[in-house]
């Protein structure tokens, strides 16, 4: 990226001159991306919808990206932007272990992040934010960590379970009821759409599972064995025995009241 | 005030190309070659820290013999290259050939530069293709020249006699353990017609697998992997080495 910087500016999202607007701009915004924690890994996950005002723009658009073989990172908020921005992360974290010969550690990766959100606060105060959400497996501690971020580039860990986008509230409160601390992979996937199930269900702008056309959450898993995302079978599985148990029980599990 | 000398560009090119030749036949020899599921690069380097192979891109490897610092230089100009064309374009628009060519027209112009001493370095830059009729494979000697290989090649201190080695008995769709074989009996030749053996840790080997599921083919293989590698080929070399025998009778 300072290489970038230095020989070609202008290709840099952060370089370039807005001109002065009124009001907010129209561009399609991401919504819900939620994470959790298990023992031996990470799992991040995120609904389908982009919107745009009360519009829905794109019912299948792909919110989360693998960074590196070790981490994936999530975005809400301005999805043009956001893209440009994975898209620049995944070049710096390869072209840094092509020329050293080394990985990035993860924290070195969230800092990384950090900066680059940072850079965007120009664009972030004229409504195109971009927050995302960032998981990975730490090989030098051997377990997977959360990473959320401010629109002005606070970097701060999560530990168990994080969510960022519009429906993060109602999937923070999901997740704060049905995690524990000794969920198993699947456990873990099955929380995460619950979780996007709930924020699906209060916010207008979350996508729930699609089963007329076939749009399942994209679920990703980050384990010692590196990143994994679930094919559609198998997201289409776990999101179908959410939804087959919401016929009964529309609010989902209950937990203990005392 | 002495006059200088007149130098015809004849001469002086002959001096320059002999002078890198001579820098890249102190380096130890490197060998690249196709294997049925890509290609492989073996070279003997008692370095674990300073590669002489490394990624470009996903599907692109680099292999250089000859002077490190002159070789990091041009790889990281290739690594420089290769991930802003993929970032500004596609990944799909990075290939070899223009990977390579970039490489001829940096090492032909520092060739050709009075102000500076040639680069001491012989290159080599493959891509693995979708089928073995895909890969490539181009050598770029220090004067900015592009070779277009195929099977196998060899760079570094004796490539010639190595070169002609493999010519005669490398052969389509070997598997990796014996494209391996190969490449160390070619290595452990000396110059004077003797063998050595080069022990696996100081071998350095890579390849580019096309079956590799991830988008970049490139990997090192190191430690157990490669004995395991090694110790295949013992088993197999029985039977083989008494056909290679045959066929170069």
């Amino acid at each position: 990226m300072d290489f970038l910087a230095g020989h070609q500016p202008e290709m840099l999202p952060g370089n370039r001159q807005l001109p002065p607007t009124q009001g907010v701009i129209e561009a399609p915004h991401g919504t819900t991306i939620v994470a959790v924690t298990f023992p031996g890994g990470v799992v991040l996950a995120g609904d389908r919808r982009a919107t745009m005002g009360n519009v829905i723009a794109q019912r299948d658009i792909e919110k989360v990206f693998p960074a590196d073989e070790y981490s994936a990172v999530g975005i809400a908020g301005t999805a043009g932007l956001a893209v440009e921005m994975v898209k620049l992360f995944q070049l710096e974290l390869e072209h840094f272990e092509k020329v050293e010969g080394a990985q990035l550690s993860l924290e070195g990766k969230a800092n990384r992040l950090s900066t680059m959100i940072r850079s965007n606060l120009g664009m972030a105060m004229q409504g195109l934010a971009v927050v995302p959400l960032f998981a990975g497996y730490d090989v030098d501690r051997d377990k997977g960590r959360i990473f959320s971020y401010d629109v002005t580039g606070g970097r701060s860990e999560e530990h168990n379970f994080a969510a960022t986008g519009s429906g993060s509230v109602f999937a923070r409160g999901a997740m704060k009821k049905l995690f524990r601390d000794d969920l198993t992979e699947e456990q873990a996937t099955t929380l995460v759409v619950q979780a996007l199930y709930d924020a699906a269900d209060d916010d207008s702008a979350t996508g729930g599972p699609d089963v007329a056309r076939r749009i399942y959450p994209i679920i990703t898993v980050i384990t010692e064995d590196g990143f994994r995302r679930l094919t559609g079978e198998e997201a289409s599985e776990i999101s179908r025995s959410v939804l087959q148990r919401r016929l009964e029980e529309p609010d989902g599990p209950k937990a203990a009241l005392l | 005030m002495s006059t200088p000398f007149y130098v015809s560009p004849q001469q002086a090119m002959a001096d320059r190309a002999e002078y890198a030749r001579k820098g890249i036949a102190r380096g130890r020899s490197l060998v690249v070659m196709q294997y049925a599921d890509g290609i492989v690069f073996v070279g003997e380097n008692p370095s674990r820290a300073l590669h002489k192979f490394s990624e470009i891109y996903d599907r692109i490897g680099f292999a250089a013999a000859g002077k490190y610092n002159e070789y990091e230089n041009l790889r990281i100009g290739g690594v420089r290259y290769a991930d802003l064309r993929g970032y500004t374009y596609d990944r799909d628009d990075v290939t070899a050939r223009g990977l390579a060519n970039v490489y001829a027209q940096t090492l032909g112009t520092i060739f050709s530069s009075a102000a500076e001493k040639p680069y001491e370095v012989e290159l080599v830059v493959a891509e693995v293709g979708e089928t073995p009729e895909g890969d490539q494979i181009y050598r770029l000697p220090h004067d900015g020249s592009i070779v277009d290989e195929h099977g196998s090649v060899a760079v570094g201190g004796n490539a010639e006699q190595i070169s002609n080695f493999l010519d005669q008995r490398h052969r389509d769709g070997m598997s990796l353990a014996e494209a391996l074989k190969l490449a160390v009996q070619a290595l452990s030749r000396d110059t004077n017609g003797g063998e050595r053996e080069i022990p696996a840790e100081r071998l350095e080997v890579a390849v580019l697998d096309r079956t590799r599921p991830q988008k970049r083919k490139f990997k090192r293989i190191v430690g157990r992997q490669l004995a395991r590698l090694l110790e295949a080929d013992g088993a197999a070399a029985a039977s083989d080495g008494s056909e290679e025998s045959d066929g170069a009778e």
